[in-house]
């Protein structure tokens, strides 16, 4: 980065809050919530909602939002970072962890690397198992101790917050375990493959 | 939304971008128009990631769309002073022409517009949301394209509609393109527009009807694509055919 040209008059902000070393490269601090989604805001009732693990077609198991409901509750704590570089930090979330989803579902282990998540609206992502396993992945119902709004999400979203924001898809519906990791929605559209912050994995190829 | 194309795993590298014009919008609105050489073309609706580096090696991102249609050979960037952003601020008071900044992309490859798409298309813009739309309706007019095209623009004042003169020389070229511009906050004596926030019944008079399968690209900012994009469902447009792009109130 030797080589970057100089912007005279340019500054680094006065740090007040000793967050450096929550913000990964190239991302701001914001306080409100931005929202960014390719297409119109989907409204799912309740009473139409399930939520689905899937596998080469078969259904691993299913459950209606009160079922959901019922499933072991975690509450995750967590900064969140989007490609289009703000950062949010100590956001809470509540939600079903994805280990408790594979143990609800009676798997002792995940049937394969890498998942599909698909959403209302038509939106999918990929993710590898292994950045959803471990407490590191969790379907969240509730934001800030609130029923997430459908802008931001709701009824469910997926959350993965060590990676770029938009692998916490939103509206999510269903979880499919494929074999080989195949680009979803923004990954088809010049966005990273995996989407590590810390590396800066914004665009296709970084 | 699917317009699945496969990932080309080549890296968008930073390239320097030369200031050529600083052209002053509104009060509030510049657009810098910039040459980058090497510069691998772009698809109208797309962005770009801008970055500075201040002396003691801080650097600083933001994202901006493209204004400027891909048959130019400069890049236009239309860009909001946020008050108390950090980007925009130094662009709008520092920036002078010969200067250089680092950019890379083109970025986005869904939010996009092309004459090849065919059928009508409606673009729904508020405030600087007009950008990437400009670059559409740009692309447009350099490509002789003659599928009926509609621009509604919400702007809150006169002053502070970005591209007027060029947008109104555009309609009267073009019989082909219709631009309706509401204005929400200040309305000049004898304004015949429209003269409130974009809401159903508007969007029903001015819109092209459902049947005729236009495509329809939404961009501003959050409340105001939401609710736009909302009333089109209501109104029977297919959700699929609806691109939103929504601007934050953090683009500093």
């Amino acid at each position: 980065m030797n080589d970057s040209p100089i912007s005279r008059g340019f500054r680094s902000p006065r740090q007040t809050d000793n967050l450096g070393n929550r913000i990964p490269p190239g991302q701001y601090l914001t306080r409100d919530f931005p929202v960014l989604s390719a297409g119109p805001t989907p409204h799912r009732s309740l009473d139409q909602w399930s939520f689905t693990l899937g596998y080469d077609g078969t259904l691993l198991d299913s459950w209606t939002w009160s079922q959901f409901q019922d499933l072991p509750q975690t509450n995750i704590t967590a900064d969140i970072h989007c490609v289009t570089k703000w950062s949010k930090i100590d956001t809470m979330w509540q939600g079903v962890t994805f280990d408790d989803l594979l143990r609800a579902a009676g798997l002792r282990a995940p049937p394969a690397p890498y998942l599909m998540a698909h959403c209302d609206g038509g939106y999918t992502t990929n993710l590898a198992v292994d950045d959803l396993v471990g407490g590191k992945g969790a379907v969240v119902t509730r934001y800030a101790g609130a029923p997430i709004e459908p802008v931001h999400g709701g009824p469910a979203r997926l959350f993965v917050p060590h990676l770029y924001f938009w692998k916490s898809a939103k509206w999510v519906r269903r979880l499919s375990f494929m074999e080989t990791n195949k680009p979803g929605f923004w990954e088809s559209n010049g966005y990273h493959i995996r989407g590590d912050p810390w590396k800066e994995e914004r665009y296709d190829g970084d | 939304m699917i317009d699945a194309r496969p990932a080309s795993g080549r890296r968008l590298e930073w390239q320097v971008a030369v200031v050529c014009d600083i052209a002053v919008e509104t009060p509030r609105v510049k657009t810098f128009v910039v040459r980058v050489d090497g510069w691998q073309g772009h698809s109208p609706g797309q962005h770009v990631d801008i970055r500075l580096t201040s002396e003691d090696g801080y650097q600083a991102q933001r994202s901006y769309s493209i204004a400027s249609p891909p048959e130019d050979e400069l890049i236009a960037l239309t860009v909001v002073c946020v008050d108390d952003g950090e980007v925009s601020p130094y662009l709008h008071r520092d920036l002078r022409r010969g200067d250089k900044f680092e950019l890379r992309g083109p970025i986005g490859g869904y939010f996009v517009w092309t004459t090849a798409a065919g059928g009508p298309v409606q673009l729904i813009g508020g405030g600087s949301g007009v950008a990437p739309l400009m670059a559409m309706l740009r692309h447009r007019e350099r490509r002789d394209h003659h599928e009926r095209a509609m621009l509604l623009y919400s702007s809150r004042s006169v002053e502070e509609i970005i591209y007027r003169e060029e947008l109104a020389a555009m309609a009267g070229r073009d019989p082909d393109l219709r631009i309706i511009i509401t204005l929400t906050s200040q309305q000049p004596e004898r304004w015949a527009g429209y003269g409130r926030r974009i809401d159903k019944a508007m969007l029903a008079d001015v819109c092209f009807p459902p049947e005729t399968n236009p495509r329809s690209y939404v961009c501003g900012p959050t409340p105001f694509v939401e609710s736009a994009a909302q009333f089109l469902v209501e109104l029977g447009h297919d959700p699929l055919s609806i691109k939103t792009e929504r601007f934050g109130p953090t683009g500093g």
